[in-house]
């Protein structure tokens, strides 16, 4: 059988995982800014009680590997008689880990706003809501776009982990049928092109949106 | 009986075969590093030349290392040395390479990036009193550029130690993997093991990573002082 048509054949399982690949990833990615940028207003604001456990939380998520996060998550919460489905771990285990960069990101993003801005703010008047809504909300948002951007495509390539609690995304089913037909170098490829559709747009929009917020800060 | 799973960590040679586990993970990632920094400082600095061909290949070697996931990139390596170049290499040795090209393409991007942010004007004085080329890199550039990529650099470093938990995909003995033997050695006697096993790994990652990381912050914050 020629290298394409074992590529050919192989195509409809790779579209699945492709799709479970994307599918895990957009609800990880969405729970991970939902959780980084709840974080990162009470850092901002230094909320008391609350600041603390984020800073815990942040640092444990940041400086622990996926995997060992998955694998908890996976086989020894059921021990404490929490007991996810596969993707529910791999969701959950994405979100655990995305929050604490995506929170990194919209705090690099709120700290790079001139402090001129704040001033200005306080100046004529602002309550320290008003200060968030008007002033440092919308300019740190903008800010932090590029590094949320490169979280997005850190968290798409995590995915791949997901490949250790028998998820059938992208890797796990040409590990898969690697074990059963031995084409190793045919499915690696469709493997490879398979990341490279989803992450080659997305880090050239990265570089453009990089471009793009230099201009979008005040007076540049 | 009920059987409290901590001592599941302490029964036999368990504990030091961790530790054992933990060392393979350590030592991977420090060749790794070390071969990775000299290849990608190499490379940074030839990537700031204005060879427009050789500029483009190296960017082409920093892009895929950065698009293919890194669990890709140790099956890719894993499978293919062997098979097509008749490489056979083991596991650890396999995963050493891989780690130490991935750190070198991102250091090539780090280096390139501080190299050109020293100011214009301090090549050109360079130039003026007649230093030849890597006279200039000696003893102008890479000094003035080093504080800048050192915090980058240190969170690269991070990122390679937690980047080890995949050692064990390609079955090399490292601690994860010496983890899983002992949780299933013990299930039958002592299922809620896991939970300490995976606990204690936990601990020895954050353990390695959080001085690195808080290092990596000081730094950063020292070299935002200093530009001030």
């Amino acid at each position: 059988m020629s290298s394409w048509a074992i590529i050919q054949q192989s195509l409809p399982l790779f579209q699945k995982g492709f799709f479970i690949t994307l599918k895990l990833a957009a609800l990880g990615i969405l729970g991970a800014i939902v959780v980084g940028s709840i974080c990162s207003l009470i850092q901002y604001f230094k909320l008391p009680l609350l600041n603390p456990l984020v800073t815990i939380y942040t640092e444990i998520a940041r400086n622990t590997p996926l995997l060992i996060q998955l694998f908890f998550l996976y086989y020894a919460f059921p021990q404490l008689g929490l007991r996810l489905t596969a993707s529910q771990c791999g969701i959950v285990g994405l979100i655990f880990l995305g929050g604490s960069y995506m929170a990194a990101g919209f705090t690099g993003g709120f700290e790079g706003i001139s402090s001129s801005q704040l001033e200005a703010g306080q100046a004529i008047g602002l309550s320290r809501w008003q200060l968030a809504r008007y002033v440092v909300l919308p300019q740190g948002l903008a800010l932090s776009v590029p590094a949320l951007a490169a979280n997005i495509i850190f968290l798409i390539k995590e995915t791949s982990i997901f490949t250790v609690i028998a998820i059938p995304e992208l890797t796990n089913t040409a590990l898969d049928l690697i074990g059963m037909y031995y084409h190793t170098n045919e499915y690696l490829v469709v493997l490879v092109v398979a990341y490279a559709i989803i992450l080659i747009p997305l880090s050239l929009i990265l570089t453009y949106l990089e471009r793009r917020v230099r201009y979008g800060t005040f007076g540049n | 009986m009920a059987h409290s799973g901590i001592d599941v960590l302490t029964a036999g040679s368990n504990f030091s075969r961790l530790l054992g586990g933990l060392w393979v993970t350590i030592k991977i990632a420090l060749i790794a590093i070390i071969i990775g920094l000299i290849i990608g400082v190499l490379l940074g600095i030839l990537r700031t030349l204005p060879n427009r061909p050789l500029r483009f290949i190296l960017r082409l070697y920093l892009e895929f290392f950065r698009i293919v996931p890194t669990v890709v990139l140790l099956f890719l390596f894993y499978y293919i040395l062997p098979k097509e170049f008749n490489v056979n290499l083991p596991a650890d040795a396999v995963a050493t390479l891989v780690f130490a090209l991935w750190v070198a393409a991102e250091m090539t991007d780090i280096v390139r990036g501080a190299l050109e942010s020293v100011p214009q004007h301090q090549k050109e004085a360079g130039q003026a009193i007649g230093l030849t080329y890597w006279q200039l890199q000696r003893y102008v550039l890479i000094p003035q550029a080093w504080p800048l990529c050192l915090p980058a650099t240190v969170n690269l470093m991070t990122r390679v130690v937690k980047t080890t938990s995949l050692l064990m995909l390609i079955s090399v003995m490292d601690v994860i993997n010496i983890g899983q033997q002992i949780i299933e050695a013990n299930n039958k006697t002592a299922p809620n093991g896991v939970f300490w096993i995976y606990g204690i790994i936990f601990i020895f990652y954050f353990m390695i990573n959080y001085p690195l990381s808080r290092w990596a912050k000081h730094l950063n914050k020292r070299r935002l002082e200093a530009n001030h």
